[in-house]
């Protein structure tokens, strides 16, 4: 529980930082141009480095064949998000293709 | 207009959002409890941390026994285009108390500050209408996160497991495409992707996206100022 405990208040911490800081000193300080130009990259970048490894290779193993649900409810999910830019249908018929490829 | 009809009117903006918050909070809450987290340990969670993604994430490391400081800087760096958002808000919060701004930050999520953002392009709002908006969605998020972690044992199968940890996933691809609107980030995402999955494969421990990430902006950074851009 004290591993636990230490995880949610890190988390805590590093989630709170970069939500706060620059709404609270961007007035004062200005951030170098070269900073800016790779911070632009960090929210696609760890994005497509979470999603890809997660559903093309589930335990370590590449599978990108109707064996392995998530790789095929990730192309539903991102039409859905593609065409309808809305969250939540693509959350829910994502988790639907997924529930229902088990039954296949 | 009152304060309170001010954060009432926020409040009710968030609907959407809650609607939307109350099924994933759920997910990571039956998740977390699953993964054997008790219920107290869930809510805390939500209540300091309360980041959608990264406390999926977080629950899946712990689940996989990662340590303590991989999942503290994954976590990290997940949350780190919350930098990005805070940034453009300061913008339109320039004459905000400045007591507020803490609550406000704590309470930035891609959602609100996506629906935030909208509202304060259409005219002005006061700090009222801002607090009922992020407010309302945070309670959803806490509530859907508890109501998870209650009944979430009653969806202790293989089948709805392995669904509900999809409902990350799904996210993420939607964060993803609504933000491929630049070829540079579409050679981010296909960039980071890929080295993601080849760390993934050849490298032991949880540190490949961190890895992913720190690479492809470095990359994307040498590439922009070799090509005279910056």
């Amino acid at each position: 529980m004290e591993r636990l405990a230490l995880v949610i208040l890190g988390c805590a911490v590093v989630t709170f930082l970069p939500r706060f800081l620059p709404l609270y000193i961007l007035t004062r300080l200005k951030i170098p141009k070269i900073a800016v130009a790779w911070l632009s990259y960090v929210p696609v970048a760890v994005m497509a480095a979470l999603v890809i490894p997660g559903i093309t290779a589930p335990g370590h193993k590449i599978n990108l064949t109707l064996t392995n649900a998530y790789f095929i409810a990730g192309f539903a999910a991102f039409f859905i998000a593609w065409r309808t830019k809305n969250m939540l249908l693509t959350v829910v018929s994502g988790m639907a293709v997924v529930f229902l490829l088990q039954y296949l | 207009m009152t304060s309170l009809q001010d954060f009432l009117a926020g409040s009710k903006k968030a609907i959407p959002i809650v609607l939307g918050y109350l099924p994933l909070g759920f997910a990571y809450g039956a998740l977390a409890s699953i993964a054997g987290i008790s219920l107290p340990y869930i809510l805390i969670m939500s209540i300091l941390v309360f980041a959608g993604s990264g406390q999926f994430i977080a629950v899946s490391m712990l689940a996989a026994g990662a340590g303590a400081l991989s999942i503290i800087m994954t976590v990290f760096l997940v949350n780190l285009r919350h930098l990005l958002m805070s940034a453009s808000l300061s913008t339109y919060l320039q004459k905000f108390p400045r007591k507020v701004l803490p609550l406000i930050a704590f309470w930035l999520t891609d959602e609100s500050f996506a629906l935030a953002s909208g509202e304060l392009q259409e005219g002005e709002k006061n700090q009222f209408f801002l607090l009922g908006l992020f407010g309302t969605a945070y309670l959803g998020w806490v509530i859907g996160g508890g109501l998870g972690g209650i009944f979430g044992s009653l969806f202790n199968s293989e089948r709805a497991a392995f669904t509900m940890e999809y409902a990350l996933y799904a996210m993420f691809i939607f964060l993803l495409v609504i933000q491929l609107k630049q070829k540079k980030f579409i050679f981010a995402a296909v960039c980071a992707g890929s080295l993601s999955l080849l760390f993934y494969l050849i490298i032991p421990g949880n540190w490949y996206i961190i890895m992913a990430t720190v690479a492809t902006a470095t990359i994307g950074v040498i590439i922009e100022k070799w090509k005279g851009l910056l």
